[in-house]
């Protein structure tokens, strides 16, 4: 008996194939997508803690100098020999290489790649360096190492000896603390004074500061697994609908209901089980596509290094299965409860699904006007990135939930104006399929909000950026220095030139518990002509120069609560007032900017390790200064440079974004194909008697196509207001907790204009082949509708 | 095997073919190798040889503390080099590596450093005599007062050193053979060291003297293919005489011994293979390994027939290169009377 059930159950799916492509299709592309940036975000922490793992950050407190970026040897052997168990590491960056050299001697168990240190594979010549095939690939014109793929992308491992031999220097970057100490020990201060302990857990915060992006594109693969699942909801929804008469036929010939419970649950779950899998390939796809972009946008934004080559981990494909599982579950649940419910003799007619719906969209309207109050609350009291993403989620859902009632009644509205027989059929017809086409619809909805809100961030941060970086990059040249003696050499030859010579000193401190740069500068014209500030006192320039404040970035100023008036302490004992706050986007880091004298007098030794230059001849410059004073062409940047490749890390951050938001709308468009195609075969005994009054098929399918613009015109307009109230979201509470800038809100009606017009050809295209078919109809099959249910 | 053992295999590169213990019995490319006759050169021979591959400054005390509590002391600073030379900087093939330990009748603590040579991590001077790694030191004016000190995260101690007698050579001259081969290395020691100083247990400190004995050995290829480890004993016995003897076990079940007799005003006799016989009386669980404890050690010609006994039989040197050392009760074999006492060191036990 189980084995005919089943056939005669799964025989429904033979009947309408559509209906099973669209039910398979939508869990594919919801999970595909789902999977796709969990797969992105799982290799992303993979290589966050392999590089934590290899280097040891994050596990062991290190010695870091507080000015400069050099620990000299003489220090570290100092230390040793007076007892301070410590490690040396040497490290530098090799084109987009991060060349580490350790000591394996001294260095904590664990430290480095065990692999690396192998016996077995660390043969008795050849180089003792290290680094990933990807990684070596990326090496193999300046430096010769051995491939060891254990080890974190974008970063070469070395034996020290190695490692200062290739960099041709002596002096170390930084000292790991070994956990175990010996019994006695000086103080760190009497034995290497420019060094300072930094606890472990301020180094590793490349793990942090990228959660937000990654929480970013979660959000954006949830949702497209809700949007998916609007798909597969609504095509159960329909499959159970049409079935109901088979399942009351079976319930009379005396199958339990628990038996037919159990075999659509397993009907149900094997066709979840195959879309699921079909969606884990299509996310494999996706992240294997994306993820270079994504590694790009990593590096360019955080400076954290990820692999480009994705791996089949059960952490995103088993969570992309589960969620599949639990979607189409909970879109079953309320289904068997309601043939749990059913009269073993209840009419099985087609459109009772539809007839219910006015009770229904009442209880509708009240959940979606609940929702949008707690939004409205949210939107008011809540900050933090979660907070954000929850104020969208509720914001999202009781919209969405919303249409479906204001399109009703925009319908009805419309309806009552038209008085002419074909007009009010045709609102009146389209109004009964609302119900239908809901799901489908609101799908389509947060797609194109989605669309729009992002779309106006994007933009709105592009202007704030470009204008940013117009004002910030104003030096026309800049240049590095490598030791004190060359960058006393360029002052001189700078200021004999008479150009404008802005130097910069680079020092580190702790602030409000966080590690801040603290950038030492001189007060020019070219600050106080192009510095915007988001806050300041008066004369701040004046007073800065006068030692007498720091300027902080807005980032920092944000995170620590800290503005115009507060008092920071730079360095022991040398507490100043923050005289403003300045938009500093595109930088992941807190800053204090003090002056270049001040930075000097707290931290002797510290030197301008770079220069902007103003000049009109950049280009000759750049000539004279390598013929002169032997600075190698390498070490200096021109202001174009450097803003074509800011530029390029902005533009490449929101690619993924971009890709995702075209995907979102894609599945969108699917659902609403979907949804037309199957709706289009319960339309005939609607539209048989439209045809037998007279209108052709052709004419019929014209009013079909127009219906389907219609709604998609409908949903753009609900979209807009809906689409700014995302962007104002994102602007004013997720990128602050993100990134931690506040950008202006810009509005962009060409680009909302032109999506609108994407979305109506989308929804006509979607439109297009349900209305050829109908166009196709053959006449018999019209007429027979007459011979049949009615 | 840890991975700080890795780590060092790495860099020394006889580790690929370990053979014998820790790869000792491999063949030394490029390096020097002993030769009989040798006339040493003091105080530039207390100094470093790079180019011999092993070289060691060995120091083992068995002390006393005021209410006669037994401990030992060991402090011993290796050289192991890559290539028969020495240059400046990280490049430097010289390797440093260090062991200290103290042993307590019921405690055992141990502890060691590693270091690169060429940045002044680690090195020996011979005039004025100075030996360190990181903070430990052995120093003094010359090789006959010395301090030394060492600590570790649960241990330490300062000591002072005085010897009040010659060093003594071992094998002919201080040409030590250590194979039926001929596989040697040069060996002197400085067997009549005066201690007296300070140790730190985790109980605090506690002030304690004793005596001392300094091993210096250097080589390039110091054991045969064919062995396996070794069982050294020193003893200094009551009546002023002292016994160094030494057992190579070899993989087909054989024995290789040798031993110098030091009287008391520091003349020496060399016996040669067969002369001095130890054979282990009871084997202690420790580490997972069984390690002999008990001993019966005999060299007839000295009439010297007694029992070896590990005052602590869980002196284990769990380092990366591990072996069992520690300080032993020495009883005459007939009588069980106590005779003297010293320090037992056993390696290969893996």
């Amino acid at each position: 008996m189980i084995h005919t059930c089943l056939i005669a159950l799964l025989s429904h799916w033979l009947h309408k194939p559509l209906q099973l492509v669209a039910f398979i299709a939508g869990l594919a592309m919801a999970t595909g997508l789902w999977s796709g940036v969990q797969a992105i975000n799982t290799e992303a922490r993979a290589s966050y803690d392999a590089a934590a793992n290899t280097l040891g950050e994050g596990q062991y407190d290190q010695l870091r100098p507080r000015t400069g970026t050099i620990v000299p040897l003489a220090d570290y052997v100092a230390l040793r020999r007076a007892g301070w168990q410590v490690s040396p590491v040497s490290e530098a960056r090799v084109g987009d290489v991060r060349l580490v050299g350790i000591d394996p001697l001294t260095a904590p168990e664990g430290l480095g790649s065990t692999t690396s240190l192998d016996v077995q594979t660390a043969p008795e010549t050849g180089p003792r360096i290290f680094a990933n095939a990807e990684t070596a690939r990326q090496l193999s014109e300046t430096l010769d190492v051995q491939i060891d793929n254990a080890i974190a992308p974008g970063l070469a491992i070395g034996d020290i000896s190695e490692v200062q031999k290739f960099l041709g220097r002596d002096h170390l970057t930084r000292l790991i603390i070994l956990p175990e100490q010996p019994l006695n020990q000086p103080d760190l201060s009497s034995i290497a004074p420019n060094l300072q302990r930094v606890a472990s857990s301020q180094t590793a915060d490349i793990a942090q500061l990228t959660d937000s992006f990654h929480l970013n594109l979660t959000a954006f693969g949830l949702l497209s697994f809700v949007v998916g699942l609007f798909i597969v909801n609504s095509t159960i929804g329909l499959a159970f609908e049409q079935r109901r008469g088979m399942i009351r036929t079976m319930r009379a010939l005396g199958v339990p209901l628990r038996n037919l419970i159990i075999l659509i649950a397993a009907e149900m779950l094997l066709l979840a089980m195959i879309g699921a899998l079909l969606g884990i390939a299509l996310g494999y796809v996706i992240a294997a596509l994306l993820l270079p972009d994504v590694a790009a946008t990593l590096r360019g934004l955080y400076g954290a290094q990820i692999t480009g080559a994705l791996q089949f981990r059960a952490e995103w494909w088993l969570s992309g299965l589960a969620l599949a599982l639990i979607g189409t579950g909970i879109a079953f649940a309320s289904r068997a409860v309601q043939i749990a419910r059913m009269p073993v003799l209840a009419s099985a007619r087609p459109r009772a699904w539809a007839m219910v719906n006015a009770t229904r969209l009442r209880l509708q309207l009240f959940v979606a006007l609940a929702l949008l109050v707690i939004a409205g609350i949210l939107a008011l009291t809540v900050d933090g990135l979660l907070g954000g993403f929850v104020l969208l989620g509720f914001m999202l859902l009781g919209a969405a939930l919303l249409f479906p009632v204001l399109a009703d009644r925009v319908m009805t509205l419309i309806e009552a104006r038209n008085r002419t027989p074909i007009w009010a059929w045709f609102w009146a017809d389209t109004r009964q399929q609302l119900p239908g086409l809901s799901l489908a619809l609101m799908a389509l909805l947060l797609a194109v909000s989605a669309n729009i809100g992002v779309a106006t961030m994007v933009s709105s941060f592009r202007l704030t950026f470009v204008g940013f970086l117009d004002q910030r990059l104003a030096p026309e040249l800049y240049v590095q220095a490598e030791s004190p003696a060359q960058s006393l050499m360029l002052e001189n030859f700078l200021q004999k030139r008479g150009l404008e010579t802005l130097p910069l000193l680079a020092g580190e401190a702790q602030i409000a518990g966080q590690n801040v740069r603290l950038l030492g500068i001189r007060v020019a014209p070219t600050y106080r002509d192009n510095w915007r500030f988001l806050d300041a006192a008066p004369d701040v320039w004046d007073k800065i120069a006068a030692q007498q404040g720091v300027i902080l970035n807005e980032q920092f100023a944000r995170r620590a609560d800290l503005w115009v008036g507060s008092v920071v302490e730079i360095a022991p004992g040398t507490a100043l007032p923050v005289l403003g706050v300045v938009g500093d986007y595109g930088n992941p880091n807190a800053q204090a900017n003090l002056s270049e004298d001040l930075i000097k007098r707290l931290f002797p030794g510290t030197y301008a390790q770079r220069y902007g230059i103003r000049t009109d001849d950049p280009a000759a410059l750049q000539q004279d200064i390598t013929e002169t004073l032997r600075i190698p062409a390498s070490a200096m940047i021109d202001q174009e440079q450097l803003k074509t490749a800011s530029l390029d890390t902005f533009e490449r951050t929101f690619l993924v974004t971009a890709a995702l938001n075209v995907l979102t709308l894609g599945v969108a468009a699917f659902a609403i194909l979907m949804s037309l195609l199957t709706l289009a075969d319960i339309r005939l005994p609607q539209l048989a008697p439209v045809w037998a009054l007279g209108f052709t098929r052709r004419q019929l399918g014209r009013l079909e196509l127009l219906r389907a613009v219609a709604l998609a015109g409908l949903v753009f307009c609900f979209a807009v207001p809906l689409g700014l109230a995302l962007a104002w979201v994102l602007l004013a509470i997720v990128n602050v907790a993100a990134f931690g800038w506040r950008l202006p809100m810009f509005l962009f009606p060409y680009e909302y204009a032109a999506l609108g017009l994407y979305a109506l050809v989308a929804a006509a295209i979607a439109a297009a082949w349900p209305v050829s078919r109908l166009m196709r109809t053959p006449p018999s099959a019209l007429l027979q509708v007459f011979s049949h249910e009615r | 095997m840890n991975v700080r053992m890795l780590a060092v295999l790495c860099i020394l590169p006889f580790a690929a073919v370990a053979q014998g213990f820790s790869g000792l019995g491999t063949t030394a490319d490029g390096f020097t190798a002993p030769a009989p006759n040798p006339v040493f050169d003091f105080p530039r021979d207390h100094g470093p040889h790079p180019d011999y591959r092993i070289e060691w400054w060995y120091i083992t005390a068995n002390l006393t503390d005021a209410d006669g509590t037994d401990y030992g002391l060991q402090w011993t600073l290796f050289r192991s080099a890559l290539e028969p030379n020495e240059t400046a900087g990280w490049d430097s093939p010289q390797v440093w590596f260090a062991h200290a330990a103290i042993t307590t009748p019921g405690l055992h603590l141990s502890t060691e450093r590693f270091a690169r040579g060429g940045i002044g991590q680690a090195g020996v001077t011979a005039a004025p005599f100075h030996a360190w790694i990181d903070e430990w030191a052995l120093l003094g004016p010359d090789f006959d007062t010395l301090s030394l000190n060492a600590q570790g995260p649960d241990f330490g101690y300062s000591m002072a050193l005085k010897a009040n007698g010659p060093l003594v050579f071992h094998g002919e001259d201080g040409f030590s053979v250590k194979s039926a081969e001929g596989q040697a290395s040069y060996y002197y020691s400085q067997p009549f060291y005066q201690i007296e100083g300070t140790i730190t247990l985790p109980s605090g400190p506690i002030a304690v003297r004793g005596d001392a004995w300094l091993d210096r050995e250097w080589s390039s290829q110091p054991l045969s293919d064919n062995q396996s480890g070794w069982d050294w004993f020193s003893i200094s016995f009551q009546d002023e005489n002292k016994l160094m003897g030494f057992r190579l076990r070899q993989t087909d079940g054989s024995f290789y011994t040798s031993a110098t007799w030091i009287a008391a005003d520091g003349t020496t006799t060399p016996y040669p293979d067969g002369a001095f016989t130890a054979t282990p009386l009871n084997s202690h669980r420790v580490a997972g390994r069984d390690v002999p404890v008990g001993w019966h050690v005999s060299l007839p010609d000295r009439d010297v027939d007694v029992t070896v006994t590990a005052m602590n039989p869980d002196a284990w040197m769990d380092l990366s290169v591990p072996y069992w050392e520690g300080p032993v009760t020495v009883k005459d074999k007939s009588s069980g009377t106590p005779v003297g006492r010293g320090y037992l060191e056993m390696t290969g036990y893996e």
